[in-house]
């Protein structure tokens, strides 16, 4: 298992808001979180980079261990950001040159050379699919590209720390379906080399590319196990009845 | 109907501001320019005597005391209000962000001449001493006096405008900073702070329109002398401190270079202005 959390319970304030979670997922899989709006799976996938930090009252009790260390404990915050990257839900680029934008990360974390930073762009660019459509304009603000462009430079972004886990939060929710296939593809790609954990509202594309999916409802994984299996013959009733359209 | 006759209420109160700026403009071209021309340009603004007795009306001392001042101002200034307003909207505890704000609100409100009296009791002696410790001379009143009362006379613009572009960054650039491992720092300084850019320059320039529009305070401890300096610690007039001095008992030729004075000044706020909207456009295409 690259992650395990373990009776993970996490409070906003009064809110219980993720109740005695406990979840292994695995190395070079896509493990998807389904499940109603407020159900936790944002939650969830936040801790694990320990984007919680900053919302204020936010309490967690149990323990979240990557590869065997614990994130609250053993690890620098942020070198735990490094090894965990992230995508959010909607595209948020920097207002930069798409150039800068890829090198940020790698410039926050020590690399100067001029050499290595252009070998580390192309690279992340060329393994976000999006180099073809970025090489003649580097330089040129990132904010003006379309949602899907911009989406797929924050994955660039984010590649280009090198991480081993990559959190998408609905990464194709603000996106068109063309855009939204291209970030699926691209993630099928990805799943290769990197862990990836992927929050969906949309159960089309956690069958379509997860390996493994958890279902969420009130702050508890009802159900989870293999893709497949789980949307094919689910054992609570619950995750039935979300997965065939009664409720959510 | 009465939609009609509210539109006109507003379209009224908007054109009250056009038309102020250009009255102010006509009357101040009207007087100024034909004293300048009678005294001509070349000798008025980079004459270096100013003798209105004799005739000689240069005011070559006065624009270059008002461009060290300012220069000065931003020195002291800038990185200060700067470093503030980062203090203020990405470090500062709850507990002590209210009084900190009431205090910046409150030195905004201060009259001018109450700096001037701050400047006079206790930077001029203080000046006075550093300059004759490092053997510099001087009497106090100097172009470093006057600059470090204006640093913080224009730190109240500069944080107010800052503080507040820093704050409209959206929280999603500083959030994907966090996200690829960057520190508070640098997601401060390398992402927010920049996204901030062109908030933070109408800040400064604004700061920069009140230190050398700054009158009051700087004509109680600049020492006034119309010359050219031959060092920060000697004393300085400036294009302000010029036209309030000697207005009082100006007549004819006199009286319209000192109109003139006027239209230099106005033209280096327009000057300071434009800059900044070509600076602006620049950074929405770039």
């Amino acid at each position: 298992m690259k992650i395990e959390v373990k009776d993970m319970n996490l409070y906003y304030g009064d809110f219980h808001a993720l109740k005695d979670i406990n979840i292994g997922i695995e190395e070079k899989k896509i493990t998807a979180f389904i499940g109603p709006s407020g159900c936790g799976k944002s939650t969830l996938l936040k801790s694990i980079n320990r984007m919680n930090d900053l919302v204020e009252n936010c309490r967690i009790k149990g323990d979240i261990f990557l590869d065997g260390e614990n994130i609250y404990k053993d690890l620098d915050v942020n070198l735990l950001r490094k090894r965990v990257g992230m995508v959010f839900q909607k595209p948020n680029p920097f207002p930069m040159s798409i150039y800068d934008n890829v090198a940020y990360g790698p410039r926050t974390h020590g690399i100067k050379s001029k050499a290595m930073l252009d070998d580390i762009v192309e690279k992340s660019l060329r393994d976000a699919a999006i180099w073809e459509d970025t090489k003649d304009r580097l330089k040129k603000s990132a904010l003006g590209m379309s949602g899907g462009q911009q989406q797929r430079l924050c994955i660039a972004r984010a590649l280009a720390v090198q991480p081993e886990v990559l959190l998408m939060d609905e990464p194709t929710s603000a996106l068109d379906p063309i855009s939204t296939t291209k970030i699926e593809d691209l993630a099928m790609e990805l799943k290769k080399d990197y862990t990836i954990v992927m929050v969906t509202h949309n159960m089309q594309q956690a069958l379509r590319i997860s390996d493994n999916t958890a279902f969420f409802l009130l702050g508890e994984i009802v159900e989870y196990n293999d893709t497949e299996k789980l949307f094919s013959i689910p054992s609570d009733q619950r995750t039935e009845d979300y997965i065939t359209g009664r409720f959510g | 109907m009465k939609e009609k006759i509210m539109k006109g209420v507003f379209l009224f109160a908007a054109c009250a501001s056009i038309l102020a700026v250009g009255l102010i403009c006509y009357f101040l071209l009207v007087n100024g320019i034909p004293g300048m021309a009678k005294i001509g340009v070349g000798k008025f603004l980079g004459g270096k005597i100013w003798r209105p007795n004799n005739d000689e009306f240069g005011i070559l001392p006065m624009i270059v005391g008002s461009l060290y001042v300012t220069a000065g101002a931003i020195i002291f200034g800038v990185p200060i209000g700067i470093l503030t307003s980062v203090f203020m909207a990405k470090y500062c505890p709850k507990t002590i962000y209210r009084p900190l704000k009431t205090a910046i609100e409150l030195l905004s409100g201060i009259p001018s001449v109450v700096y001037g009296f701050f400047g006079l009791v206790v930077l001029v002696p203080f000046v006075r001493n550093v300059g004759r410790s490092l053997g510099l001379g001087g009497n106090g009143s100097s172009i470093f006096t006057a600059s470090l009362l204006l640093g913080m006379m224009i730190l109240p613009t500069i944080i107010g405008v800052t503080e507040s572009a820093i704050r409209a960054v959206p929280a999603a650039y500083y959030e994907g900073a966090l996200a690829l491992g960057a520190t508070h720092e640098g997601a401060v300084f390398k992402v927010v702070l920049p996204a901030a850019k062109s908030g933070v320059v109408a800040g400064v320039v604004l700061g920069i329109g009140r230190a050398i529009g700054e009158t009051m305070a700087v004509i109680m401890v600049a020492g006034n002398q119309a010359r050219l300096p031959n060092g920060i610690f000697r004393g300085i007039r400036t294009l302000t401190a010029n036209i309030v001095l000697e207005m009082g008992y100006a007549t004819d030729l006199h009286r319209e270079a000192l109109i003139a004075t006027g239209v230099v000044l106005f033209v280096f706020i327009l000057a300071i202005n434009v800059s900044v909207s070509l600076l602006n456009r620049r950074g929405q295409n770039g």
